[in-house]
């Protein structure tokens, strides 16, 4: 088996690392790529939709992960799947839909894989009725830095558990997972629109929202300032018993990446105004198929080339409940002073603590931004990190390309236990990656 | 899908673990066919097999199958044949050993013979009278453009696989007269763990890509293809340079 040297970059194109890469195609093969690694350690990289540097090991080794992506077995009955790392969450979405099964959680992308979600414990538009991507992991056959594969379950090593979910690939590689799904009546949700004219009004209507409704998001508008600030559109959606025709519809791609400056201050206002107004005062309710309501950014492939040959950052940080209303007022005020202008954020309710050591969510409110890497964003990155901390809230690390490691440290309590378990399985630190470097998570 | 009225198409794919054969039963199952999965690694292709109904809620199986086994092709053959009420085959095993290691050891070079070439004859010579008895039905036999001429990095690999195709021409005219097609597919470069991290790699095709190929060439019943398409080009110009040049040649 050969490696091959080669570039590979997060989704926010503006960190990248030159890698040799691995791609095994049956588990044997994993096995070879992990003692064939050097020094400079290894670190599994799947569906590359992590925004940072989650996955990059610059001047180490990568093991590729998406051709281990098949769906091995299926019990529809008890609603269980067993599932190779690199199968994407559509794939995986679309298979149990046909039978009456949703994914329990999934991200904003179905391009997402299981073994990225395990590995940054995602959440998604259901996290408060739902919880998160570990929360339905039955077990992983995880592939030790030592080359043994282990079954871990929550209950038989919780520990290692704990620290594989949510663990960003630190722990080893997966080989395979089995998951729990949700029974659905329907392909389908029946979801409504409803405008949000500023921050107070949102934050009362997502209050409500977040007990009544198996899904909530909100899309806010970070360009909006004044008595407008932090105004935006809520959708809500629940299960639909009816079937929708979902038509297969072809992905379009971006033909090229935009100049840089494509995405500026008056461009990306426009944009905002003309998505705030499409939704009428009154708001609007629809059946939409599941799929389109989850991935609405999946019809356009290659968005992040939007942003330029630069590429973007997004910061997505979590503020506990009681912090939400003036943590997130000043973030926003930060934000919008900056103004160089997001383009489609998003704020929604989470409704408690993972299972994993370093596991994002807490019981609040998140907040998401894309910003163009252009002069200036690594002092708004800045700033946005320091009101996150002085409000007792976390940065996510699957978004994550600019924190320093202290903030990390202080946002991440149960990072010791995390430690412990990785100088128990991997005292020659064979698994490594850039953000495990700039993070000091090893210490 | 070719065939008569409404029998139940499956497709035998031999060397089922590789990932050209796993794209292709996934293609053909999306395309509403069963599906025999054949070859040594069992558990691999139960993986397989459980991916391929899971998506496409067609009829998987699996057999065990050895290319290098010629003297189990006969129950092979019948067995496959039982198991399908009406049979298509694509051959997707191989071996391609580096030639500076076949040069230092000669088994290696009986080992590529054995497969790329007894072991594939063997087999479809079995499963021939199936074929012929169905009336019907295609054959697709992925072969290399590596048959095409002899070269100094991969002769002997070509060699055989220039004598499957030679074969191929023959079992073409041969099933061609009880309504069954024979394709032989010559990919050029194909992004597999064969050739990942291989230097000069270029117009490369995905596993998906080439399963799409082979499917759609089935269809036409097409004699010979390269995939993707313009390596005919290629390989044409190839087959004309003069002998006293190519001898020359460093490819």
């Amino acid at each position: 088996m050969r490696a091959r040297n080669m570039e590979l970059c997060g989704w926010g194109r503006a960190l990248a690392a030159t890698v040799r890469a691995w791609r095994p195609e049956r588990v044997p093969a994993v096995q070879q790529a992990l003692r064939a690694g050097r020094d400079d350690g290894v670190i599994a990289y799947a569906g590359g939709r992590s925004y940072g540097d989650a996955p990059l090991n610059g001047g180490g080794d990568v093991i590729l992960t998406g051709r281990l992506n098949r769906i091995l077995a299926a019990d529809w009955k008890a609603g269980h799947v067993v599932c190779e790392p690199g199968v994407t969450i559509g794939d995986l979405m679309r298979a149990a839909l046909r039978h009456g099964h949703a994914v329990s959680v999934t991200p904003g992308t179905g391009f997402a894989t299981v073994g990225g979600c395990i590995a940054n414990d995602v959440h998604g538009k259901n996290h408060d009725r739902h919880g998160s991507f570990g929360d339905h992991v039955d077990w992983i056959d995880l592939m030790l830095p030592g080359g043994e594969i282990r079954r871990v379950t929550p209950d038989g090593e919780p520990d290692l558990f704990a620290a594989t979910v949510g663990g960003i690939g630190l722990t080893g590689i997966m080989v395979a997972a089995g998951l729990k799904l949700r029974p659905v009546k329907s392909n389908a949700v029946l979801m409504k629109e409803t405008r949000a004219r500023n921050l107070d009004e949102f934050l009362a209507m997502q209050e409500d929202a977040r007990n009544r409704n198996t899904y909530v998001v909100g899309w806010i508008d970070a360009t909006a300032r004044g008595r407008s600030l932090g105004r935006g559109i809520l959708e809500t959606a629940d299960d639909s018993p009816d079937t929708v025709d979902a038509p297969m519809r072809r992905r379009k791609r971006m033909p090229v990446e935009m100049p840089g400056f494509a995405m500026n201050r008056l461009s990306v206002g426009v944009f905002n105004a003309l998505y705030y107004h499409r939704v009428p005062r009154g708001g609007r309710e629809r059946h939409a198929p599941l799929t389109q309501f989850l991935y609405p950014l999946d019809a356009i492939e290659d968005w992040n080339l939007l942003y330029g040959k630069r590429g973007f950052y997004q910061f997505q940080c979590a503020l506990p409940d009681a912090e939400s209303p003036v943590g997130l007022r000043k973030l926003m005020e930060a934000i919008s002073q900056a103004g160089t202008g997001s383009f489609l954020a998003v704020l929604k309710t989470l409704g408690s603590e993972g299972k994993g050591h370093l596991s994002f969510p807490m019981r609040g409110y998140t907040l998401a931004l894309d910003f163009p890497a252009k002069p200036g964003v690594a002092e708004l990155l800045g700033r946005l990190e320091h009101i996150t901390l002085d409000h007792g809230g976390r940065i996510y690390l699957a978004k994550d390309g600019a924190m320093k490691a202290e903030s990390f440290a202080a946002m991440y309590p149960k990072l010791g236990d995390f430690r412990r378990v990785l100088d128990g399985i991997d005292p020659d630190r064979v698994m490594q990656s850039d953000m495990a470097r700039r993070l000091k998570i090893r210490g | 899908m070719a065939g008569r009225g409404e029998q139940r198409q499956t497709w035998l794919v031999l060397g089922a673990s590789s990932s050209v054969a796993r794209a292709f039963a996934r293609v053909v199952a999306e395309d509403g066919a069963d599906v025999i999965l054949a070859g040594r690694d069992m558990d691999d292709m139960r993986g397989t097999a459980g991916d391929v109904s899971i998506r496409t809620g067609r009829k998987v199986d699996v057999l065990s199958f050895d290319a290098e086994d010629p003297a189990g092709h006969e129950a092979f053959a019948a067995d496959a044949g039982k198991r399908a009420e009406f049979l298509n085959v694509f051959l997707a095993f191989g071996a391609m050993p580096e030639q500076e290691e076949i040069d230092a050891d000669f088994a290696l070079a009986e080992r590529a013979i054995a497969v790329n070439y007894t072991g594939a004859v063997s087999v479809l010579h079995r499963l021939a009278p199936h074929l012929e008895a169905q009336g019907d039905g295609h054959v697709v036999v992925l072969s290399s453009v590596a048959g095409d001429r002899g070269r100094l990095k991969n002769y002997v690999y070509g060699s055989a696989k220039a004598g499957l195709n030679t074969y191929l021409q023959g079992l073409r005219a041969r099933l061609f007269r009880k309504g069954v097609s024979v394709t032989t597919v010559k990919p050029g470069f194909m992004d597999t763990d064969m050739t990942w991290g291989l230097d000069g790699m270029f117009l490369v095709a995905s596993p998906e890509q080439a399963a799409r190929a082979c499917l759609k060439a089935a269809r036409k019943r097409r004699h010979v293809v390269y995939v993707p398409f313009f390596w005919w080009g290629i390989m044409t110009i190839i087959r004309h340079i003069p002998e006293f040049i190519f001898k020359k040649m460093n490819i």
